[in-house]
This record gives structure tokens, sequence and C-alpha cells, in this order.
């Protein structure tokens, strides 16, 4: 009974995929607080639309809802591929609202933002359980990508079966270390860039169209 | 249930941490939610609980999920989990995934509450934790 459910569980999602070429595909900017996903959400959507999708901060949980720009029209050797991106918040295990203290913020203004965070991040698994077609994973390349969450994030993803391109961004910075994360996830393309300063940004279109074209 | 506890009674109050170790026979028998409920309820009273199989990617994520909707100011402010990298478990192929088997399998994981537990190193065979008292 339950194998027979599974089998056709699969057995569905993988014939809606391939029936649903016509609707632009969603895909999820997901990754760790901090690691630059609405920074590369915006320089995406302002490349290729003129909008941006979501105020960006060095302060961690700024992007605290998961947010949609829609009919995100990419072109590549002669090829229009249509996304729609979601902009979500960085996945965690642990919200402390005292971290935020450390940003010179109030008490209730730190409380305020981890209740938030920690509703954004609930709702960042949700989506990623029910509403993507494909996965952008943002890695900081300073830090190291050895995480649980970077680990677990990626055993979700692949139970999905979704297909997933690895992003280290922040290329731009000195202690940056591009190998460091494509030997902790070799299973999977790595693409080196910097959302910030622009760095790479035609690969990041170009793998952008192959994988989810 | 299979579990070790500390010579101060075990009970989470003294001065020890409290370490339940649950065989994957025991978890094998509950549902999704049952698993997550087991494990946050002795995390959420300062207990490490260590799973001899671990969980699946779907039931990490719904661990995730009400993990966060359990978090709140001064009391509890979520989990330290780790496992090793899932890169290492050997690939099952689409045979394997079309008929739900999921990657859950000897994957050793250990959770504990996020102000108690801290991850000192980790690579792709050897994990090393702190743990304090509460």
């Amino acid at each position: 009974m339950g194998l027979l459910t599974n089998l056709r569980d699969s057995i569905t999602r993988v014939t809606d995929r391939l029936f649903a070429d016509d609707e632009p595909k969603r895909i999820g900017i997901y990754g760790p607080p901090n690691a630059g996903k609405t920074t590369l959400a915006n320089r995406i959507a302002r490349d290729w639309t003129g909008d941006a999708v979501g105020p960006e901060s060095h302060i961690p949980h700024e992007t605290r809802r998961a947010r949609r720009k829609e009919n995100v029209q990419i072109e590549r050797n002669g090829k229009t591929v249509t996304i729609d991106i979601v902009d979500t918040p960085g996945v965690t295990t642990k919200v402390d609202y005292k971290e935020f203290l450390d940003h010179d913020m109030e008490k209730d203004d730190a409380v305020k933002r981890s209740r938030e965070a920690t509703e954004g991040v609930a709702e960042a698994m949700h989506w990623l359980r029910e509403d993507v077609d494909g996965v952008i994973y943002v890695l900081d390349s300073s830090t190291d990508p050895f995480t649980q969450v970077n680990t677990m994030l990626i055993g979700i993803i692949e139970s999905q079966d979704l297909p997933v391109l690895i992003f280290a961004n922040k290329v731009d910075l000195d202690d940056a270390d591009v190998k460091r994360i494509s030997d902790a996830f070799p299973q999977h393309e790595t693409v080196p860039l910097s959302a910030l300063e622009g760095d790479n940004m035609d690969e990041v279109y170009e793998k952008i169209a192959e994988y989810f074209g | 249930m299979p579990e070790a506890t500390t010579p101060n009674g075990g009970d989470g109050d003294g001065d020890g941490v409290r370490i339940d170790l649950i065989s994957g026979a025991r978890m094998e028998g509950l549902t999704s939610m049952e698993k997550i409920r087991l494990i946050l309820d002795s995390v959420r009273d300062g207990d490490i609980v260590v799973l001899e199989a671990g969980l699946s990617p779907e039931e990490e994520s719904k661990l995730i999920e009400v993990t966060m909707t359990e978090i709140s100011p001064d009391d509890f402010s979520g989990i330290e989990i780790e496992t090793y990298p899932s890169s290492q478990q050997p690939n099952q192929g689409l045979v394997g995934r079309l008929l739900g088997k999921e990657e859950a399998a000897n994957k050793l994981t250990v959770i504990g509450p996020a102000n108690q537990i801290e991850t000192l190193h980790k690579d792709e065979d050897l994990i090393s934790a702190l743990v304090s008292r509460k």
C-alpha cells in the first residue's frame, strides 16, 4: 500500500513537471542567513525586470517573508527562459533575539524580529516541500560550508528530486574559498559569483537557463 | 528504551546533562510527528537526544518547521542538530527513490538545546561537540 502510494506520487510528480513546461518555473533561493540571497535576487530582478525584490542588510534575518518576483525573463543563447524568483528567509535551527541586541536594537524590536524570523524560516521550509520547482542554494564563500543546516537542506532538496545549483557567493571577499564549497557538495555544480559586485553573472545566467529552462 | 543518564539521577534537574540514546527500532514504529514530538519534548527539557538511525529528509524539514513554531524569547531558542553530511550516504538511484526509500538509515544524529550544545568540529566522518549544563 505504502509502496504503491509512493510509486504513484513519484510518477505524478515527474509527469506534472514534464507537462508543466508552459508555466514559469518557481525557483527558490535558499541558504543560511547572510549568504547574500536577497542581494542575488535583487541583482537578477534588476538585471531583467528593472525592479528589486526586497531590502538587503548585514543584520541576519532581514528577509522574514518569502518574496516572489514573477515572470523574470532571462535571455541566453537566443533562448528566453521565464522563471519566478522566490527569495526566502535564511534557514536556521535556532533564533535567539539576543543576537539582534548586538546590532543596536532595542529588546522589543529584537524580540519582534526574532518572532518574525522564526515564522519566516517555517514558511521557507513549507515552500521547499510544496511550492518550488528548482533551487538556487546560496553560500557565503568566506565561511565554512560544512554546517548542519547546509547538510540537511541539500539532503531535503535532493529528496524532493529538485534541480539545484550551488552559488558560491561573495567571491569578492579576500578569504573566499570556492573550492571548499565545491568539495563539500561534489554531487552538484558550483558557480562562483559576487552578487554585490556583479562578478561572473554571465555564467550565473547561463547556468540558470541550462538548469531551469 | 535504550537510555543513558548521568549518575546524578538523570532527570535533567540535577547538575548533569541527560542523554537519551534512541534506537532505530524504537523510532521505526513512530509516525513523523511522534518522532518530532519525542525529540522536541526531550530537548525542551534540556536533554540531549542521540538517534541511532536519524531522520528522513522530510522529517528533518518538519523538525525545523516545528522547532521554529516553538521558539520563544528567554525560554527556548531552538535546537542544535548534527549528522554526517548526506553526500557521504550511498546514492540509492532512481529506483530506490521511486519506491520511496529515503536516506535515513544509519545516519547517527545528535540533537540538543541550542544554548547547551556547541559543535566544535565537523567533517565527513567526525563530529565533535561541547555539551554544557543548563
